[in-house]
């Protein structure tokens, strides 16, 4: 087991797109750390830079201590799981298990006790005789996953391996990865454009964009505090709302209206944003106590929760209510603060002042 | 890159009822349709028809008036001519035929083994000027190939390369790269990079890794590439007619339409000598008929 060091990633192909501008990470030993980011963020450059699948540019990465950059990828001990299974299609599940076991060059005793208790941890007896056009989506990434199990490597790196599975077998599978990681304890890289993934799994997440880390911190950290307002937006569903507030009488006035309390240090001469969570507002009829007007543009009923679009001083506001709160659309309403002090954003470097 | 060919995904069932439907309201249309068909059929494969009939009727039958569809006297004397000289020994023609073997196969062979790398190169890096790269290359079809035979004729006379098997070979090898390598690459976008990924992984280096997983799964659309490079050597007439003038290195084509213009045409001969010309390729992408179907999909269907 060892963990990652990677130190000014810079990826730039020969065609003059640059895939990472500068990358800083620092993955702890056991870890599950997650890189999230928008298609094109670097975020899965970053990972085959770490597989050895991308030389990259300039940089260094260490794995476990040692400097890796001239490694080829079988000699850096790790197993890789690719959005596209990547199964060999001539092979057999049990094949496709032994094969890097057999790449290895193991005694086959070995080999057949290693994939064994791979199948047995990923339940693909009934599977081990198949061929992988056979397989649904799912079995096949299971295979994948077993596939990377058999290797016992030092770090996992798992490539958005669930986005090509359908909704309920993606949820069951994200919970056998943690369990998983939870068991065997090995370092695990996880690439994912999916929030909720991200959120669910991830000891700690990465935030990329534009070929750079905006912020690294464990879930919550991520969610209560966004270091940057790509972070703010990028985050949470529905997103954070996003409002121009400035400093008086002690309290962030927003341009709508409403009145936040302010975090202790703001800086004084900048214009200033202020982000506040969809459920840290709520929605009551009109005139109540510390509201603004708004009128109800549009209101998601999930079952669970109720999504309202509120348009009140000039601008759309969302907030999650209780599902048992029900206002119709057009009718008039207010809107209040209800949560804590909100992050707050310089708007010319868009990076949380306070 | 959401593709996969892994999942075939079977078409739905069409239910009974809908195919009975469809069946009885389209009667009128579907008898229109074969009705249209059969002409087309029939004007299409008339002219081989014809052919094949003239290549075995003796010589009075063929210019029989009225003509006689049936009842002729059958011969074989025609084939044994293309074959056999008058005086006994290997034929011009069968020469030629020989030479046509040669030139199409070693410039298939050629342009495929020069288009797989390069068509696999194309799709799995990222070059510099990889788009200007690959639409020159394709730029140098854009033009008819008759319309460099003056500059390629002065060229080969300087470099000593007129009237050689190696000239032709090389100029259809020229003729067929760039359509290997865009076919090629068509047929590498396919199959996901991520086998060769997993394989590296796995301990391989990357040609092994291309070599074993990739190639493997590129059969089909090799196949099906290889077939129309042969087609384009194996038909070429002009650079044949303009490069070659000697009986010992000419090619088929030019070898068969040199029959035609004395003052008497032997038709049978003609006839024979095109149906031997024919049966090869038609063989041939009988043998890959599977592999031929599957790689003008494989390369057409987006996933």
């Amino acid at each position: 087991m060892a963990g990652i060091e990677v130190t000014s990633l810079h990826k730039r192909y020969p065609d003059g797109t640059v895939a990472v501008e500068h990358v800083d990470l620092s993955i702890g030993d056991g870890e599950l750390f997650v890189m999230l980011g928008p298609s094109g963020c670097g975020k899965t450059t970053t990972l085959r830079a770490m597989a050895g699948l991308e030389r990259q540019t300039s940089g260094d990465i260490r794995i476990g201590g040692t400097l890796v950059n001239d490694l080829p990828p079988a000699q850096r001990d790790i197993a890789m799981v690719f959005q596209f299974y990547a199964l060999y299609p001539h092979l057999k599940t049990r094949d496709n298990l032994a094969f890097p076991l057999r790449a290895e060059g193991l005694p086959k005793a070995e080999v057949r006790e290693r994939v064994d208790e791979a199948a047995r941890m990923m339940e693909l007896g009934p599977l081990l005789d198949r061929k992988p056009q056979r397989l649904s989506g799912g079995e096949q990434q299971r295979v994948a996953l077993a596939r990377a199990l058999v290797r016992r490597p030092r770090v996992f790196l798992m490539d958005e391996p669930l986005t090509n599975l359908d909704a309920e077998q993606r949820a069951d599978m994200r919970t056998e990865i943690k369990h998983l990681q939870g068991v065997l304890g090995t370092t695990m890289v996880y690439v994912t454009h999916d929030q909720v993934e991200a959120m669910s799994l991830g000891h700690r997440i990465a935030i990329l964009n534009k070929g750079r880390v905006e912020q690294v911190g464990t879930p919550l950290e991520v969610y209560d505090r966004p270091a940057s307002l790509f972070c703010a937006a990028f985050i949470g569903s529905p997103p954070m709302n996003l409002f121009d507030v400035e400093l008086a009488d002690g309290a962030l006035h927003a341009s709508g209206g409403l009145v936040l309390a302010p975090p202790a240090g703001l800086p004084r001469d900048r214009s200033l944003i202020a982000g506040v969570r969809p459920e840290a507002l709520e929605v009551t009829a009109q005139g109540a106590d510390r509201t603004v007007p708004g009128r109800v543009v549009s209101a998601e009923t999930l079952g669970d929760e109720i999504n309202y679009v509120v348009s009140s001083g000039g601008r759309d506001v969302r907030v999650r209510m209780p599902p048992t709160v029900r206002f119709a659309p057009d009718a008039p309403v207010g809107v209040r603060h209800t949560g804590g002090i909100p992050p707050v954003y310089d708007s010319s470097t868009e990076e949380l002042v306070a | 890159m959401a593709i996969s060919v892994d999942e075939a995904v079977p078409a739905p069932p069409v239910p009974d009822d809908a195919r009975r439907a469809r069946r009885r309201g389209g009667t009128g249309r579907a008898v229109v349709e074969v009705a249209l068909l059969t002409v087309v059929a029939v004007a299409m494969l008339f002219p081989v028809l014809w052919m094949l009939e003239t290549s075995i009727k003796e010589g009075q039958d063929i210019y029989a008036v009225p003509a006689k569809l049936f009842g002729f006297d059958v011969t074989l004397d025609h084939y044994k001519d293309v074959f056999v000289a008058p005086g006994g020994g290997r034929s011009d023609l069968s020469v030629a035929l020989l030479n046509s073997v040669v030139v199409a196969g070693s410039s298939t062979v050629l342009a495929t083994l020069l288009g797989v790398p390069a068509g696999w190169a194309y799709s799995r890096f990222t070059l510099k000027g990889e788009k200007d790269q690959l639409f020159f290359i394709l730029s140098t079809r854009f033009m008819p190939p008759v319309v460099v035979v003056i500059p390629i004729f002065l060229m080969y006379r300087s470099l000593g390369l007129i009237d050689t098997q190696l000239g032709l070979i090389l100029i259809y090898t020229a003729f067929n790269v760039p359509f290997t390598i865009w076919m090629m690459k068509g047929f590498v976008d396919e199959v996901p990079s991520e086998y060769e990924d997993a394989a590296m992984l796995d301990g391989y280096t990357r040609l092994q890794a291309f070599w074993r997983f990739t190639l493997p799964l590129l059969v089909p659309g090799i196949a099906a590439t290889a077939v129309f490079a042969l087609i384009f050597s194996w038909n070429e007439f002009v650079y044949a007619i303009f490069l070659t003038s000697s009986q010992e290195v000419r090619t088929a084509p030019p070898a068969i339409a040199g029959l035609i213009g004395g003052s008497t045409v032997d038709w049978g001969l003609v006839a024979a000598s095109a149906v031997v010309f024919a049966l090869p390729v038609l063989v041939f992408a009988y043998m890959v008929r599977k592999h031929l179907v599957a790689g003008v999909t494989l390369g057409a269907v987006r996933r």
